[in-house]
C-alpha cells in the first residue's frame, strides 16, 4: 500500500503549502565532483522523509543546501516556501538541524549549550531556561546539565545535539546520519525520541545508509546513488518494486559460492552472488531450499528471511549499502 | 481499586494519556512557546552579530582571569622594567629626545598599542581556525539563523571588548606611574583598540583563508609582529632609524598608534596631517581587513 502518498490530513489550510520543501533539480558540483546530480523531491508537512544511501551518495551535501547553509550550483529549491539562498535566516528559523559530524560547544556546559543555541534564535532566557531542562529530560540527560560536553558518551552528544536542535520547537528537523557510530541500545533510544517527534507532527528529513533505520523511521524515502535518485516510495513499496517477498541466503564457502550459480540456475526469480554467499530471491524461501536440497546441493548454512532495503539497493545499484 | 464505569473509564483514558505526553514531550509545553519562526529570523538578522558576540564572550570568561593578569602584568612588567630601570638611564639624555617628555610617558602609548596587536594576534587567528577547522564552532550557529558576516561580526565584536577592556586596565596603571600627562590621555584607549582592529582584521581574513594549519601563526608572530613591535617607534623615535628600516614603521598599525597615542597621553607635537593620517591608515586597514574577512567568511561557509 502506498503508504502517505496523498499527505497528512491537516493542509486544509489555504494558505499553508502543500509541500514544506520541494527540490527541483538540485545539483552541487565541488570542482569536478558533482556530489549531487539533478535530484528531485517533496515532502509534504508531516512526513518522515528518508534518504537513503552509502557513503558518498550525497545525502549530507542535499542536506546542507536544505539547511541553507551550502549553496546549490543549480536547481530549485524552497523551504516553506522560500529559498533559502535568498531568505537564508528565516528558513534556517523554521529548521531544527542535527548534522552528521557534532558540533557541540565542548568548551561549555551540557545545559549552556542548549541556552547559547536558544539565544542565536532570539529567544528568551525566560522561555529558554525551562525549555532547556525539558529538553535534557527528553535527552535523558537531566543528571548531565552541568557536565561538560567533552565529558559526554558518543550517543549522549548524539542525543544532546538532537535537544539543542529542538530548541526553537521547529516543525522541520533535519537529521543527517542521526544514529551512525552508535551502539545497538544508543539507536533505539534515539528511535524511540525521533518516534515521539514523528508523533507529534514534526517533519523529518533523515539520510542514513542503515536500511533498518529507514525501515523504521520513514514514510518514504528515495534511495541515491552517486548523487542521484534510484528508486523512491514508502519502504514496503520499494520492497514490493524491487525485491521478492522473501530471500534464502545459502553459503557454500568462499570458493564455491562464485561457480554454484549455474547449478541453482532456475531456483526462484533471481539469483544474486556475492563474495560470501549466494542470494535466491522467490516469494517463497523454504520452498526454494527444498529445491536446492532436491538438487543435491549442501550449502554449509541456509537462512531464509524478507526482503529488505538492503536487497533493493543492492538490485538497483548491484552493490552493498554498507561496505 | 473499583471498577470504572465505561464512560469513566474511557474519560479517564483519555486525560491519563494527555497528561502522560504533556510531561514527556518536549513541544507540548503549558505556558512555554517559542516565538515563531518569523519572529526568531527578524531578530536575528537585526541583532545576531551580537548574539554571537554574547557566545564568545561567555567563552572568553572561562579564561577571563588569565586575560586578566595579562592586562596588568604585563603592563606593570614593562613600565617597571622600561620606565624604572631603562629610563634611568636613558631620562640623563636631552629631554627633547623623547618629545620632551620622561621616558616611561614616551614608551606607556607604545605599550597600550603594542599589547593591543600581540592580543589580536592571537585573538584573530587561533579561535578563527578553531571556528573553521579544529573543534568547528563556528558550524553550529552557522545552522541557526545567523549569516556567516554576522558570525565574523560577532568575534570581532567581542574581541574589540576584550581590547576595550583589557587597555582601561592598561591605561589605568599607566595614569598610576603619572606616565599619562594630558587630561586627553583616555583617548589611546580607544587609539589602542583601533590599532588591535586596524592590524587583527587583515589577520582574521588571513586565517580564515588557511585550510591546513603548518604553523603559519607562530610565523606571523616570529615574523611580522615581532618586527613591527621592535620597528615601530616604541622603544625610541622612529626617525632615530635608519632610512632601510624606516618603512617599516611607516606600514605599521603600531607605529600609527603609537604616534596618534602619544599625541593623546602627552600632547607629541606633530603636523595634523600626520595625524589625520594615522587615524585614516588605521580606519582604513581594519576596513580592508574586514571587507576581506567577510568575503572570505561568506565563501568558506557557503561550501
Ligand atoms: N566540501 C567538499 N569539498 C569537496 N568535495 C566534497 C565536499 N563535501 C562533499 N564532497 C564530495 O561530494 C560527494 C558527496 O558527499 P556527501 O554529500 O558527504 O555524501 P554522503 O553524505 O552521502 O556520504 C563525495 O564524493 C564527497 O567527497
Ligand atoms: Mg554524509
Amino acid at each position: 500500500m502506498p503508504a502517505n502518498e496523498t499527505g497528512p490530513e491537516r493542509d486544509k489550510e489555504p494558505a499553508a503549502p502543500r509541500y514544506v520543501i520541494t527540490a527541483e533539480n538540485l545539483t552541487k558540483t565541488y570542482g569536478d565532483v558533482t556530489a549531487v546530480d539533478g535530484i528531485s523531491f517533496s515532502v509534504p508537512a508531516g512526513e518522515s522523509f528518508g534518504l537513503l544511501g552509502p557513503n558518498g551518495a550525497g545525502k549530507s551535501t542535499t542536506m546542507k543546501m536544505i539547511g541553507g547553509v551550502s549553496q546549490r550550483t543549480s536547481g530549485n529549491l524552497t523551504i516553506m516556501g522560500l529559498d533559502p539562498e535568498q531568505n537564508g535566516p528565516e528558513v534556517r528559523a523554521h529548521l531544527g538541524v542535527v548534522p552528521q559530524q557534532d558540533n557541540l560547544d565542548e568548551e561549555l556546559k551540557v545545559r549552556d549549550n542548549l541556552l547559547v543555541y536558544g539565544r542565536y534564535f532570539g529567544l528568551p532566557m525566560s522561555y529558554l531556561k525551562p525549555k532547556a531542562d525539558e529538553l535534557l529530560e527528553f535527552a535523558q540527560l537531566t543528571d548531565k546539565a552541568k557536565s561538560k560536553v567533552d565529558a559526554l558518551s558518543g550517543g549522549m552528544k548524539r542525543r544532546l545535539t538532537i535537544a539543542r536542535s529542538l530548541i526553537n520547537e521547529p516543525r522541520i528537523l533535519l537529521l543527517d546520519e542521526p544514529t551512525t557510530g552508535l551502539d545497538p541500545q544508543a539507536r533505539h533510544i534515539l528511535w524511540d525520541r525521533l518516534f515521539r517527534l514523528k508523533e507529534q507532527g514534526v517533519t523529518l528529513i533523515l539520510t542514513t545508509h542503515y536500511m533498518d533505520e529507514a525501515e523504521q523511521l520513514c514514510d518514504r524515502l528515495i534511495v541515491v546513488d552517486k548523487g542521484r535518485i534510484m528508486a523512491e516510495g514508502s519502504p514496503a513499496a520499494l520492497i514490493r518494486d524491487y525485491s521478492t517477498r522473501e530471500v534464502l541466503e545459502l553459503r557454500f564457502g568462499s570458493e564455491r559460492n562464485a561457480s554454484i550459480g549455474a547449478e541453482l540456475e532456475g531456483i526462484g526469480e533471481r539469483l544474486e552472488t556475492l563474495p560470501d554467499r549466494v542470494l535466491i530471491y522467490t516469494h517463497d524461501g523454504e520452498a526454494a531450499l527444498e529445491e536446492v536440497s532436491a538438487r543435491g546441493l549442501r550449502p554449509l548454512t541456509s537462512l531464509v528471511r524478507r526482503s529488505s532495503l538492503e536487497d533493493v539497493f543492492l538490485r538497483l545499484t548491484g552493490r552493498s549499502l554498507v561496505d | 481499586m473499583t471498577e470504572p464505569s465505561t464512560a469513566g473509564r474511557a474519560a479517564g483514558s483519555a486525560s491519563g494519556e494527555a497528561s502522560a505526553s504533556s510531561s514527556e514531550s518536549p513541544t507540548a509545553g503549558r505556558t512555554l512557546r517559542a516565538h515563531p519562526p518569523e519572529v526568531s529570523a527578524a531578530k536575528a538578522r537585526r541583532w545576531g552579530a551580537f548574539y554571537y558576540a554574547e557566545q564568545v564572550l561567555r567563552v572568553m570568561k572561562g579564561y577571563g582571569w588569565s586575560i586578566f593578569l595579562y592586562s596588568v602584568g604585563q603592563p606593570a612588567a614593562y613600565l617597571f622594567a622600561m620606565g624604572v630601570g631603562l629610563a634611568t638611564l636613558v631620562d640623563t639624555s636631552a629631554v627633547s629626545a623623547f618629545g620632551g617628555v620622561s621616558y616611561i610617558a614616551f614608551i606607556a602609548p607604545a605599550l597600550l598599542v603594542s599589547a593591543a596587536v600581540m592580543t589580536a594576534a592571537t585573538e584573530f587567528t587561533f579561535p578563527v581556525m578553531d571556528g573553521f577547522k579544529w573543534r568547528r564552532v563556528y558550524y553550529g550557529p552557522h545552522a541557526s539563523p545567523l549569516t556567516p558576516e554576522q558570525i565574523a561580526a560577532g568575534q570581532i565584536i567581542a574581541v574589540t571588548l576584550r581590547f576595550l577592556l583589557q587597555s582601561v586596565i592598561y591605561f589605568a596603571i599607566v595614569a598610576l606611574f603619572g606616565a599619562s600627562p594630558s587630561g586627553w590621555g583616555w583617548g589611546s584607549v580607544l587609539v589602542a583598540t583601533l590599532a588591535g582592529l586596524s592590524f587583527g582584521l587583515p589577520l582574521m581574513a588571513y586565517a580564515t583563508s588557511i585550510k591546513e594549519d603548518k604553523g603559519q601563526f607562530a610565523m606571523v608572530m616570529r615574523f611580522i609582529v615581532m618586527p613591527l613591535f621592535l620597528f615601530s617607534g616604541t622603544f625610541f623615535p622612529l626617525d632615530t632609524l635608519p632610512v632601510l628600516v624606516r618603512w617599516i614603521g611607516w606600514i605599521s598599525p603600531i607605529w600609527h598608534g603609537t604616534e596618534l597615542g602619544r599625541v593623546m597621553t602627552f600632547g607629541y607635537e606633530e603636523s595634523p596631517v600626520l595625524t589625520i593620517i594615522h587615524v585614516l591608515f588605521l580606519l582604513g586597514l581594519a576596513w580592508f581587513g574586514w571587507v576581506l574577512t567577510k568575503r572570505q567568511f561568506i565563501r568558506r561557509m557557503g561550501q
